[in-house]
């Protein structure tokens, strides 16, 4: 007879004992500052005593408001832009190219991670600028007289995102598609359905979860990035984060950023409830 | 008990500070009681100023770099008391500091003061309760900032160029609000040191008409770049801390002091009244405050700047850059940098928001 027969407790224990650490690292980390950061945005920026006012700017101030909707259109168009582009990229990697080529090219296509994401957004600045490599060729080639003003617009902030987040995309999607079994293509080859049927009423359906992971992860990360917006929107027009960003610089206004914070984590909640329902949907 | 400490808010905040002070220490780079620590803008990183100070003090230097007061004096609540012996802060700023208790009172016999340009010594922010808690150790102007083959120079003499028809497009705005609106209020011919609550519709139409002239509104490294590469013409809120450190590179890049006047921006040096290490921060503050470490400072790499001290040991060529002669004539001409009470410093970051938000 074993040991652990013997002593059943530490059998009950031992998922307990291996969560510690995470559950331990999710409430230092996350549950802890998460705590300080609602207590601050109901802290008064003078005075300190308890208000709601700090939320309620959001609401009455159009500038704030207007931020929140820059935010939620720029991510859409990001991510709507990124999973055209990294489906179909993902799928010609997953079955046209030959599996001993496939290592070398998903090592190309990650190649952009590693650059600094700093380096990257200064290097499309240069890119999309008046005198840059875009202007340069359109105006050579003949096809504008004057130069476009790409640099430090919407949408060289999107061009920036959009960059960084195909490549993101298209590794959740190559995973999916590399562990949809051949047999569903050749069950419906087998009941008459062509090419186009079989991919939109069987292998685009499976591969849903996998663009819907990718695509939450492309919405988080884009509604909360500041670098980008920054760097390559000219401020031109303000995201959250920059919204965030300003109120601590000089003012040091950090109950006005909490609470700014603690409503972009709210909208960035509701997208993963509509997420999770809809991908529990899929699966059912 | 005070009300602020029996609030559970601010338990909770104070004990989370302890505990963010405590894990900073921790994870602190080692430094040593007999080091430095100063708490500092970019210019202040240069080696070229910070080592020959190590070198004669034989003493480390550790800085940190923060951007804006409000994230230093963040930094600060969230160190334990003696963690940082020394403070660049912006002189308008300095009575915040005291007021939260955290400078030491500088001995003002040990000071070059009497050597500094006098319509620097800004004794209304540095001087407080008759006590001298700041030195003005560089300044500047907010003015125009151009490009002179590609702009008429003259019409850089005045501000209603920024929002003419005549360089639409070829306009970048330094984001910083204060000094911009402080160009805008001496552009409708308003007095920065009176700017009330009355007169933020008037700034915001001043500011709008900027932005529909402007390309983008770019912190200090994207306006420079700007500026520099040609994707515009015109830096608004631009001087000698953009152009002077570019001189080189690209000769053509100037500012003017336009008819209107420009904004005078100053950064101080202050002592922390819980510094373990006061004897060798107040040698810190007289080597800056030298004629050889004002020089260094002044041609820092991260960007230039006027040297408080009329005895700086520039060469000619730097002297020439920064249009050090012109110097009494500029001062003249200009105007303190807009040092808001809180609710209209609030009031005019909004309208600076509301600006950004405007296509």
């Amino acid at each position: 007879m074993s040991s652990s027969a013997n002593n059943p407790l530490p059998r009950a224990a031992l998922p307990w004992a291996l969560v510690t650490p995470a559950l331990g690292w999710t409430l230092l980390f996350f549950v802890l500052p998460f705590v300080a950061m609602g207590l601050s945005s109901l802290t008064a920026h003078e005075g300190g005593g308890f208000t709601l006012s700090n939320y309620s700017q959001f609401f009455t101030n159009p500038s704030y408001w207007q931020a929140m909707v820059n935010s939620l259109q720029v991510t859409a168009i990001v991510t709507v832009i990124s999973v055209l582009l990294a489906y179909p990229f993902a799928w010609i990697l997953a079955e046209q190219v030959p599996e001993r080529w496939q290592r070398l090219a998903l090592m190309l296509a990650v190649l952009p991670f590693w650059t600094s994401y700093v380096v990257r957004s200064y290097s499309w600045l240069l890119v999309l600028a008046q005198n840059g490599v875009v202007n340069r060729a359109l105006t050579g080639s003949g096809l504008i007289s004057e130069p476009l003003q790409l640099a430090n617009t919407r949408f060289a902030t999107v061009t920036g995102f959009v960059h960084f987040f195909v490549m993101l995309l298209t590794l959740t999607i190559f995973a999916n598609l590399k562990q949809l079994s051949p047999s569903y293509r050749k069950a419906a080859a087998d009941l008459g359905a062509g090419p186009v049927r079989t991919f939109l009423h069987v292998v685009l359906p499976l591969t849903l979860p996998g663009i819907m992971v990718g695509a939450f992860l492309t919405f988080v990360l884009c509604i909360g990035d500041y670098i980008t917006p920054q760097i390559l929107g000219g401020n031109n027009e303000l995201l959250m984060p920059q919204l965030v960003m300003m109120q601590i610089g000089r003012r040091g206004d950090f109950p006005l950023a909490s609470a700014l914070s603690i409503i972009l984590m709210a909208v960035v909640t509701i997208a993963y409830l509509a997420c999770a329902r809809w991908l529990k949907i899929e699966r059912a | 008990m005070s009300h602020a400490a029996s609030n559970p808010l601010s338990m909770l905040k104070t004990h989370l500070r302890t505990a963010a002070a405590a894990a900073a220490l921790l994870l602190s780079t080692g430094a040593q009681a007999a080091d430095l620590n100063a708490l500092i803008w970019c210019d202040h990183a240069d080696p070229a100023l910070l080592q020959p100070f190590e070198e004669a003090n034989g003493v480390k230097v550790n800085v940190k770099e923060f951007e804006g007061t409000g994230a230093g004096l963040a930094i600060v609540e969230q160190s334990q008391p003696g963690d940082w012996d020394v403070m660049m802060i912006d002189s308008i700023d300095i009575p915040r500091g005291v007021e939260k208790g955290l400078f030491e009172p500088l001995p003002e016999d040990k000071l070059p003061l009497a050597d500094l340009f006098a319509q620097v010594k800004m004794d209304g922010s540095t001087v407080v309760g008759g006590k001298r808690y700041g030195i003005t150790e560089k300044f500047g102007y907010n003015t125009i900032g151009y490009n002179k083959t590609k702009v008429d120079p003259a019409d850089m003499q005045s501000m209603a160029a920024l929002t003419g028809d005549k360089y639409k497009g070829k306009v970048a705005i330094y984001d910083y609000y204060l000094p911009v609106i402080g160009m805008a209020a001496l552009a409708i011919g308003k007095k920065t040191a009176d700017l009330t609550e009355a007169d933020l519709p008037a700034l915001k139409d001043e500011l709008l008409k900027m932005k529909a002239n402007a390309k983008l509104v770019g912190e200090v490294t994207a306006s420079q770049t700007a500026l520099a590469t040609g994707e515009v013409d015109i830096l608004v809120g631009g001087g000698e801390w953009v152009t002077a450190g570019l001189a080189k590179e690209n000769p053509a890049l100037d500012f003017s002091i336009p008819k209107e006047g420009a904004v005078l921006w100053s950064q101080s040096l202050a002592m922390f009244k819980d510094s373990k290490n006061k004897d060798m921060a107040l040698k810190f503050i007289q080597y800056i405050m030298s004629p050889e470490g004002q020089a260094r400072l002044a041609t820092s790499s991260c960007y230039w700047g006027m040297p408080a001290n009329t005895k700086a040991a520039l060469t000619d060529d730097q002297k020439k850059v920064l249009r050090f002669d012109e110097q009494p004539g500029f001062l003249a001409r200009a105007q303190a940098y807009p040092a808001p009470n809180a609710d209209l410093d609030k009031k005019m970051q909004d309208m600076w928001t509301e600006m950004l938000q405007v296509k």
